[in-house]
């Protein structure tokens, strides 16, 4: 098996099992939803208005709660020193860690939303819309996120600083995110426009996190 | 093959570790590095293993694979063991088995060769201080590189585990591999030894 293909399994397998981040965002991101309606009242036109933005929020925060894992487990227990040493570029290294996270954690919240869109009042329609603008943006929080953790990986306690240095990145991905369900909904832009934008800003987020990240990495470890 | 450093100067946080340091080891040799705490042997061994950037000097490998850099022929043993307590032994070793890449061994044959052949399959969460060392050496073993860069090598492990551990070392030097070891205990083999200053 080659290098890349061992990390993602094995950090894919870390998250699956007790213990691992995988189902606690799930559970954090039904919980902010269920929390809404409450909050909001009864009022089914607003929810309606406010759903789009109401499911990328709690998707953004659940990516956030697990994303400050992703390299300071690996630095705590000495296995990040024998990555940086490894054969493997430390690039793809982290790409691989960024896509093994995205799959434990980011695809469960895709998963769970036509679940979460019934609580909100979102007709079939506007749940695949988010769904969709999710899985495409979904990755951009990952791998911009990535880049957060790898500064923090040396601060103890990094989790609050890693939000602090991540949000910011990921305002244009919430503003298209949601303007392009908000577009499939209710218009009147087109769902195009602003999706295409989202696709754009995750693809950048590809190729420019691992590398941010490795760089971090390079220079933070001591 | 030859492992050596020329005139290197570490600085950590701001303060001199050690400066102007020689250092060399030649295949089947062992080059023990000796000192008070705080005197810079783990700085020397992460400087090796590329680690630690050296404020100046450097650190070159002769006779080695031309395509690799030293990290990358390098096992580096440190005071982690970077194994995950959610995975069992036999998934941890794998793991660095594959991602390590290069000549591997027989994963059970290592388990056993390190005494932990009865517990595959335990998770490493119960594991001890000292099965957890052996199950860092097993990596050594499963995976051939020729330098070895060992922090603290034989703590937490039992006699049993220290005569072991010797001979893993012995055979190591017998194929022609190089060991830089920083230790406070004797390694039960003839070895070079390196002596650190006692800090600024």
């Amino acid at each position: 098996m080659s290098a890349l293909a061992a990390l993602i399994l094995r950090d894919i397998k870390i998250a699956l099992r007790v213990g691992g981040g995988a189902l606690i965002g799930v559970l954090f991101f039904l919980t902010v939803t269920v929390l809404m309606p409450f909050a909001i009242g009864p009022d089914l036109a607003l929810l309606t208005r406010l759903g789009p933005a109401i499911l990328w929020l709690g998707a953004l925060l659940a990516s956030l709660l697990t994303l400050d894992r992703l390299f300071t487990a690996d630095h705590e227990d000495g296995s990040l020193d024998l990555i940086v040493m490894g054969r493997a570029p430390l690039e793809l290294a982290c790409a691989a860690k960024a896509l093994a996270h995205w799959l434990a954690a980011g695809v469960p919240l895709i998963v769970a939303t036509p679940a979460l869109g019934l609580l909100l009042n979102l007709d079939a329609t506007a749940t695949a819309a988010v769904a969709l603008t999710l899985l495409v943006g979904t990755p951009a929080l990952t791998f911009t996120g990535m880049i957060g953790a790898a500064l923090a990986v040396t601060l103890h306690r990094g989790g609050l600083l890693l939000a602090v240095l991540v949000l910011p990145l990921s305002i244009p991905v919430l503003i298209f995110g949601v303007a392009a369900s908000q577009a499939a909904i209710t218009g009147p832009l087109s769902f195009g426009t602003p999706f295409s934008i989202l696709c754009a800003l995750s693809l950048v987020s590809l190729v420019v996190g691992p590398f941010a990240a490795a760089a971090s990495l390079r220079h933070g470890l001591d | 093959m030859r492992l050596s450093g020329r005139h290197i100067d570490c600085i950590r946080g701001g303060r001199d570790v050690f400066s102007g340091l020689d250092f060399e080891a030649s295949s089947g040799e062992v080059l023990a590095v000796l000192g008070p705490n705080g005197s810079g042997k783990t700085s020397l061994l992460r400087l090796i293993a590329g680690l630690l950037v050296p404020a100046g000097g450097s650190v070159g490998l002769e006779g080695g694979e031309a395509e690799l850099t030293l990290p990358e022929q390098s096992h580096y043993l440190g005071h982690r063991d970077a194994l995950k307590p959610a995975l069992s032994v036999h998934e941890n070793l794998a793991f660095w088995r594959d991602f390590l890449g290069g000549a591997a061994g027989d994963l059970s044959q290592c388990l056993s060769a390190v005494g932990l052949g009865h517990a595959t399959h335990l998770p490493a969460a119960y594991l001890s201080a000292g099965q957890r060392r052996r199950l860092s050496i097993a990596r050594l073993l499963v995976v051939r590189r020729p330098v070895w860069l060992l922090d603290e090598p034989t703590s937490a492990l039992d006699t049993a585990g220290q005569d072991l551990f010797t001979g893993v070392m012995r055979d190591h030097l017998a194929s022609g591999g190089i060991i830089i070891a920083a230790t406070h205990t004797p390694l039960g083999i003839g070895a070079r030894e390196l002596r650190m200053g006692g800090g600024k």
